[in-house]
């Protein structure tokens, strides 16, 4: 049975007065600790698929299950990494996270111990009692990856998250990520617009298409790891992706030149 | 040495201002009735900050005796009028503010009445203070809290009403009860709207004070230049000025401390 299913979901709603097909029949099977990237131009509602399997923003029609159970709410077992890092500045790093093991009513001992490891896990021992201010956009984004891995659930959302951050550092972080990803095998759906990101990170892509938002292609990504962005393999497959992206990308400017891109 | 070059050019201009009125008096150019001399005002604020009576150890401790002094007592009693009220006032308003940005139900009933009640100055409440508080203390309390009350309501009202939406997405993400969000996430989220607002409303306290102590008290610094003006004793008059002026600043000085304490996480973000 796969994890995640995804099965005939549509998504309309109202912007402007205007009918938005956000997401049109998406169909998709995604088996106990995939990576999967969510590709595609801005408006072809990947994150507002995301965001429906997050349970923030229910489909329109359609149902989302995780292990059977049919999705009605956001919840700690699909714990979500957004670009903007939404860290609480009023936290310091290990109060954040702390949140969700708190929450849950860990004691504080076991808390105390799986902050510590985590920390450790993601190199901001050191960093425990600043405030996410005093950090950098690397810094913050890996306590949110932090406070969502305490979680412990077997999802990770990840919505565009290394978007904000500088060449190196997402790269750092990226590598990061796969670590954590072979380390504790979770699930991991991943919103991106960068191709080089998808193919670095996923073992599956999934293009989507501009409004409505479709699936466009689902193509596996068998290069072995740790992936050479310079092979051919590599680069023949990003060509693939561009040519399909870019049709999709200049069917978004048409619309925006016809003054219909609401979003 | 560029600080101190600072420090040394922000004393500049009161220095002059001071020479100034010195030259004014000593020249004989105004009235020392109208304008008394610097060096008379200080003369007069030592003599009023001084105790009375001389030292005698039957009567209590040397420390006592130390803050004996009118101004001392005029002071402590304003002070104790501005603590007060503002307990109250911000007391009542926390609460209520709270409510109100939370609920959109309690915002539509409150709201209403708040935004009718709020333009009347707390001055104008006097008569109906006096009416129903008689003279003292409770009518100056009365007057302080509801100047108190405003601020806090309106900034905290704001705070809560303006919590980055995303915040509450986390919390739900993180699986946060309804009491949780509140607590751990609306509450100090809006913190800064509401030290804002609790520093006006102090600001706004003092203001009263002062007001409710020339018509419904008998001590107090806002009294006490009212005294003053009927011997024409100006130079008290700016005295009692002066320590009005110094309190108000000691009291702003120690919120502003207080919050940028409490909120060491939020210093210098507004600025991104």
């Amino acid at each position: 049975m796969s994890h995640i299913s995804i099965q005939d979901v549509h998504k309309v709603f109202e912007s402007g007065g205007q009918e938005v097909h956000a997401l049109k029949a998406i169909n998709l099977e995604i088996p106990q600790g995939q990576f999967v990237c969510l590709l595609g131009p801005s408006g072809c509602g990947k994150s507002t698929l995301l965001n429906a399997v997050a349970g923030f923003s229910l489909p329109s029609t359609g149902v989302i299950t995780v292990e059977g159970a049919v999705i009605t709410e956001p919840g700690p077992d699909r714990g979500m990494v957004f670009q903007e890092y939404a860290l609480f500045p009023w936290m310091t790093v290990e109060q954040n996270v702390a949140f969700g093991l708190q929450i849950k009513g860990v004691d504080k001992a076991a808390i105390e111990a799986k902050v510590a490891e985590l920390l450790a896990m993601l190199n901001l021992t050191d960093f425990r009692k600043r405030f996410p201010k005093d950090l950098s956009g690397g810094m913050r984004q890996r306590v949110a990856i932090a406070r969502v891995l305490a979680l412990d659930s077997p999802i990770m959302l990840m919505d565009e998250p290394f978007g904000a951050l500088d060449a190196l550092t997402r790269r750092n972080l990226q590598d990061e990520l796969l670590r954590i990803w072979t380390e504790l095998r979770k699930t991991i759906l991943f919103v991106t617009h960068s191709i080089e990101e998808a193919l670095y990170l996923a073992d599956r892509t999934v293009v989507m298409t501009y409004r409505p938002g479709t699936v466009k292609c689902d193509i596996p990504v068998d290069l072995p790891r740790p992936r050479d962005v310079a092979s051919p393999a590599f680069n023949a497959l990003k060509k693939d992706l561009s040519q399909l992206l870019m049709e999709e990308q200049s069917r978004h400017n048409q619309a925006e030149f016809r003054g219909a891109a609401v979003d | 040495m560029k600080r101190y070059r600072h420090a040394a050019s922000g004393v500049l201009v009161p220095l002059a201002a001071i020479g100034f009125w010195q030259l004014l008096s000593s020249m004989g150019w105004v009235n020392a009735t109208i304008l008394p001399s610097p060096m008379a005002v200080l003369v007069k604020w030592w003599a009023y900050l001084r105790p009375l009576e001389v030292f005698d150890p039957a009567q209590g401790s040397y420390l006592t005796w130390c803050f004996s002094g009118e101004l001392i007592h005029d002071a402590m009693g304003s002070l104790y009028r501005v603590l007060m009220g503002f307990a109250i006032g911000a007391g009542l308003a926390l609460p209520l503010g709270l409510t109100m940005g939370y609920s959109k139900v309690a915002y539509a009933l409150f709201n209403p009445l708040v935004q009718v009640l709020r333009p009347i100055p707390p001055i104008a409440y006097i008569p109906l203070s006096i009416l129903w508080f008689g003279l003292g203390n409770p009518p100056a309390v009365f007057l302080i809290s509801i100047g108190a009350f405003f601020p806090v309501l309106m900034n905290t009202v704001t705070g809560v009403q303006t919590v980055d939406s995303i915040y509450l997405r986390v919390g739900r993400n993180l699986g946060a009860s309804q009491l949780t969000q509140f607590t751990r996430i609306i509450l100090p989220a809006a913190t800064p709207y509401i030290f804002t607002g609790a520093r006006i409303g102090m600001g706004t306290a003092f203001i009263v004070v002062i007001v409710s102590e020339m018509i419904a008290v008998n001590n107090g610094l806002g009294y006490r230049i009212l005294e003053a003006r009927e011997y024409l004793w100006s130079d008290k008059i700016i005295a009692g000025m002066f320590t009005i002026g110094l309190l108000g600043l000691g009291i702003d000085t120690l919120m502003s401390r207080l919050s940028s304490h409490l909120l060491k996480w939020h210093r210098g973000l507004e600025q991104g």
